[in-house]
């Protein structure tokens, strides 16, 4: 007779066993955020529709202390997001030869978050050029 | 022994099927000298203290794969791992997350081996050659596709790593996703078709969500999430094209 009896242990609360599975957890949880800012901006976006007074409304509103706050937790977020990402970006990628030396993991991040850096920049340039 | 020689507390997570309902935790009082591993620590309590800890080891220098154990809660080979490190403070060993625990520090490999098997882990020549006509030749370009996946030991500290093997057991998981990944990007190979029945299925590539601590803990530096997650883009590829191609569907 066997006495062979596999314990398997409990996933319970995995996610807090270790601090790199806290950080992926943060990681994946940004993704929430950038959904509600997604809203925000839809919101703006029907509120334009709607017609200039309507649209300055809710411009005026985005500039309440309220709503700033919550542009600076999502800023904060949104930074932690793209460099997270980035971060894992190598990983997604086949092996790329370039010259014939092997593309390192340092430099696909570094080239995603200065293209991320450069949009922003871009962004910012040309609404303040509209303005 | 020598008075200068230090002590470190090693707690062992037991469990005897015969006799615990669950895991209980050990501890043992062990002498240890600088250079002496984890791997090491637990050989002297088998000898000395205690001689019906269970641990599975062989080469001792981090090639068999069979020494892979939780150390203070991170997959680590015990061969490779020092009692110094935990000085003073102490230890704690227990088997690997994720997988059943068979006795103490072993685990059930069964999942693993059967998973490995399925995957073809040997090259299927993509043209058959006679002996006179040589060997298949490769440029080391070629060879550099797929050589850092062919270093994996089957040491399974990737599938204690991976929380989404713990949650689902039927995700096909890194190591053995790595593997698929290694013989596919090989040049002489022409299995493709047939392993990727296996990696683009739900259990396949796409069990995997990036969490990135597989690569991070392989002792070998193969990099098991990146080969899994470059074969999304061709899974998702084929998914959609199978539609266009003549008999793609079928497949």
């Amino acid at each position: 007779m066997s006495n062979r009896r596999p314990y398997v242990r409990s996933m319970d609360g995995w996610w807090r066993r270790d601090a790199y599975f806290v950080r992926y957890m943060a990681r994946e949880v940004t993704a929430v955020f950038v959904a509600a800012y997604a809203v925000v901006l839809l919101f703006g976006l029907v509120r334009l529709g709607q017609g200039k007074e309507a649209y300055e409304a809710w411009l005026q509103y985005l500039k309440t202390p309220w709503m700033l706050v919550f542009h600076l937790i999502v800023l904060a977020v949104f930074c932690y997001h793209t460099w997270s990402w980035f971060n894992i970006m190598p990983k997604t990628m086949p092996i790329i030869f370039v010259g014939g030396k092997r593309l390192q993991p340092g430099t696909i991040t570094g080239t995603g978050l200065a293209a991320s850096v450069v949009a922003c920049l871009a962004v910012l340039f040309i609404v303040r050029g509209m303005s | 022994m020598a008075d200068t020689e230090k002590i470190i507390e090693i707690q062992v997570l037991r469990y005897r099927p015969e006799q615990d309902k669950e895991p209980v935790l050990q501890s043992y009082k062990v002498p240890f000298t600088d250079d002496m591993s984890v791997l090491q620590g637990l050989q002297y309590i088998k000898d000395f203290l205690d001689g019906t800890v269970s641990f599975r080891w062989s080469c001792r220098m981090a090639i068999c794969g069979s020494c892979g154990m939780m150390i203070d809660g991170k997959p680590k080979l015990s061969c490779k791992t020092f009692l110094r490190e935990y000085y003073p403070q102490g230890l704690q060993v227990e088997a690997l997350a994720h997988l059943p625990i068979e006795r103490d520090l072993m685990v059930s490999v069964e999942d693993f081996v059967t998973k490995l098997e399925s995957i073809k882990p040997y090259i299927i020549p993509k043209e058959e050659r006679t002996l006179e006509q040589g060997e298949y030749l490769q440029t080391p370009q070629q060879r550099d596709m797929y050589e850092q996946f062919s270093s994996c030991i089957n040491c399974m500290l990737c599938y204690a790593a991976c929380p989404q093997y713990g949650l689902n057991p039927k995700f096909t998981g890194p190591g053995i996703l790595a593997l698929l990944h290694r013989y596919n990007a090989d040049s002489r190979d022409g299995g493709q078709a047939e392993r990727n029945e296996l990696g683009y299925a739900d259990e396949g590539f796409w069990g995997c969500t990036a969490v990135g601590y597989c690569s991070e803990v392989c002792p070998k530096g193969v990099d098991p999430a990146n080969a899994i997650n470059q074969n999304k883009m061709n899974s998702a590829i084929n998914y959609f094209t199978r539609f266009v191609t003549p008999g793609g569907a079928g497949k």
